[in-house]
């Protein structure tokens, strides 16, 4: 059982305060992502979770047994890098079971074990090989080797995918998923990349400006944002939104609009996504600016009362730019933020 | 310009530098060797080899060398791993440490003939607290231990600098991440040092050894100041035949004598040290 319990954990460097008052559990075997722009403390909250960084305050507990003191190798975590740091002076072999070999396993043991995890990431092949003889995925599958060697409770990837090429980066992605999943470890993954996020996660950790500004299952983050960062960060294209107001008794309108909301009676923001919306005879009324064909729908860039919004239609309507085009948002679809603590309002 | 042969034209001139200050010498000085009389001849070879003295100078230098070099190793590896974890002030003691190498070795003896000798430092200083009664020569006949000592410490004091800088180079080009891997897979600090940073330096430790066992075979003038003819060498040797014994055929012999272990030593050390074929360093 390895739940990891990050409690009131807090990180400066000098002046600057990358990480504030972090509270995060992670399940057994849980699939966690922590999502975030750069600089926004993710690898930071790795690096203190793996003992390579000290917080300023807080805790971290695996497993029942608190952790933030003792250093990386007594923490029963594995870890995947960036840039893989496989050893270019060792073989495949004796990079993959250097975690090994550091716990002087005998050698059978090392032997099954290594024979093992490189089955399982397909590079039994080139167990002789040296780094510099490998592309950019063999490595990354040593890399992988090398931590599910350990058999650890906790594997933890730091941007483990973001140096291959768009198409090995899919193909790893689903590999990963499925290997993880079979070795029932508690998974910690940072990633900028939210599609990475999306398709790999149980849950998903949205970081910004050191905070973690929601934590829950991709589809809770995509359809109910809990901050408009997160909405505005989450989706390609994100969220759109457009200003509200009250007309009492639950009632906004928005860009000339009539809509039902929340019974708060103050201005808001109203957000929807721009696959949310169908053409119709009543809606928002947008111009069309932009128009990208993208095969499987039609991106139309447009202007609701000067502001920007997108919107994801179907591809064979046939629209053109400057065309007046009214926009239905879905009802159960619609989204309000208070536009002075930015949270989501109900 | 043709673009093929733009390369060769840019390095001719060092080429040519090379082999007219170089090659030509070297040439003239391995012919010198070779003759007697303007024949053909191993006698110079026979003759400084034969000579009383050589079995002692080879003895020393070798002894020289392998009390001197590992110490200057270990001392070096040390230095540039310190170097490296330092965050300020790293410039200002590098320059420091390697202040040494901008004095030349004659006056590295010199300085320390000075701590070493009858008046030096070190007998005032013992005098001082008590230690001695009166001044004594410790660089005497009778005290050959204490003369190879000297020239020993004033060898690392002086030319330890120059396998550090070359190490300093060597250990900043090592990724950080490479550490963080070892450390979270369960390497000590020591076992870092030996299974990361040793291997990844290998280029360097190469370098830094090779120059540094070539110039102790060469070693020459701090013996001169520290040991005079108490401690014989073989450049000390190679000099006297040049310039008291005005026999500049033995003299040619010596030098190729001096290359040829010089040679000898690179081949072992780059073979000890090698990169294992596949590995990328």
């Amino acid at each position: 059982m390895a739940v990891i319990e990050i409690k009131n954990v807090a990180k400066r460097f000098g002046e600057y305060q990358a990480l504030h008052d972090i509270n995060l559990t992670i399940a057994d075997q849980e699939f966690m992502v922590l999502l975030g722009a750069s600089g926004c403390g993710k690898s930071t909250l790795l690096r203190i979770i793996a003992g390579l960084e000290t917080a300023t305050e807080g805790e971290v507990w695996i497993g029942g047994k608190r952790i933030d003191h003792l250093p990386p190798k007594d923490r029963g975590i594995a870890m995947v890098f960036q840039n893989y740091a496989v050893f270019p002076h060792l073989t495949v072999f004796e990079n993959i079971g250097f975690g090994l070999r550091m716990q002087k396993l005998p050698n059978d043991e090392v032997t099954r074990r290594v024979e093992r995890t490189a089955g399982l990431m397909h590079i039994d092949q080139l167990l002789k090989r040296y780094s510099g003889e490998l592309s950019g995925g063999q490595r990354q599958r040593v890399a992988v080797a090398r931590a599910l060697a350990m058999e650890p409770d906790v594997i933890l990837m730091d941007e483990p995918l973001s140096n291959l090429d768009a198409l090995l980066r899919m193909e790893m992605r689903a590999e990963l998923k499925g290997v993880l999943a079979e070795s029932n470890t508690t998974a910690i993954y940072v990633t900028h990349d939210q599609v990475e996020a999306m398709s790999m996660a149980d849950r998903i950790s949205v970081m910004h400006e050191g905070r973690i500004v929601q934590a829950a299952s991709p589809i809770d983050v995509y359809r109910d944002p809990a901050e408009r960062f997160v909405a505005g960060f989450i989706g390609n294209p994100p969220m759109n939104f457009l200003d509200a107001t009250p007309q009492g008794a639950g009632q906004f309108l928005v860009a000339g609009q009539s809509f039902a909301g929340p019974s708060a009676n103050k201005p808001l923001e109203f957000a929807i996504r721009p696959e949310d919306m169908t053409l119709s005879e009543t809606g928002l009324t947008a111009t069309a600016k932009v128009v990208e064909p993208l095969g499987a729908h039609l991106l139309v860039t447009c202007e609701v009362e000067g502001k920007l919004f997108r919107a994801v239609l179907d591809s064979d309507l046939r629209v053109s730019m400057g065309d007046t085009l009214t926009l239905a948002p879905m009802q159960d679809r619609i989204r309000w933020f208070d536009p002075d603590t930015q949270i989501a309002v109900k | 310009m043709n673009a093929r042969y733009l390369p060769y034209l840019l390095i001719l001139p060092v080429t040519l530098f090379l082999c007219l200050f170089f090659l030509y010498p070297f040439i003239l000085v391995a012919q010198q060797a070779f003759s007697v009389d303007g024949g053909w001849s191993l006698k110079n070879f026979e003759d400084v080899i034969g000579y009383w003295k050589f079995p002692i100078s080879f003895q020393n230098t070798m002894l020289l060398a392998a009390a001197v070099v590992p110490v200057q190793l270990a001392l070096a590896l040390l230095m540039a791993t310190m170097v490296n974890r330092m965050k300020k002030g790293r410039d200002l003691i590098l320059y420091v440490w390697t202040i040494p190498l901008g004095i030349s070795d004659l006056a590295a003896g010199i300085i320390w003939l000075a701590i070493f000798e009858q008046s030096g430092f070190l007998n005032s200083m013992m005098q001082a607290v008590g230690a001695i009664d009166r001044p004594t020569n410790f660089l005497s006949y009778q005290n050959p231990g204490i003369v190879f000592l000297a020239i020993a410490l004033a060898e690392i004091w002086r030319a330890t600098a120059i396998m550090l800088v070359i190490l300093v180079a060597g250990i900043g080009l090592i990724p950080k991440e490479y550490y963080e891997a070892a450390e979270v897979f369960g390497a000590s600090p020591w076992k870092r040092f030996t299974r990361v940073t040793l291997p990844l330096l290998r280029p360097s430790l190469q370098t830094a050894l090779v120059l540094r066992v070539i110039l102790a075979f060469e070693i020459f003038a701090v013996v001169a100041a520290l040991g005079g003819t108490l401690f014989p060498v073989l450049m000390g040797e190679t000099y006297a035949y040049q310039f008291d014994l005005l026999n500049n055929g033995a003299a040619a012999a010596m030098a190729l004598i001096i290359l040829a272990i010089s040679i000898a030593f690179t081949l072992i050390i780059m073979r000890a040290l090698r990169v294992p074929k596949g590995a990328t360093i």
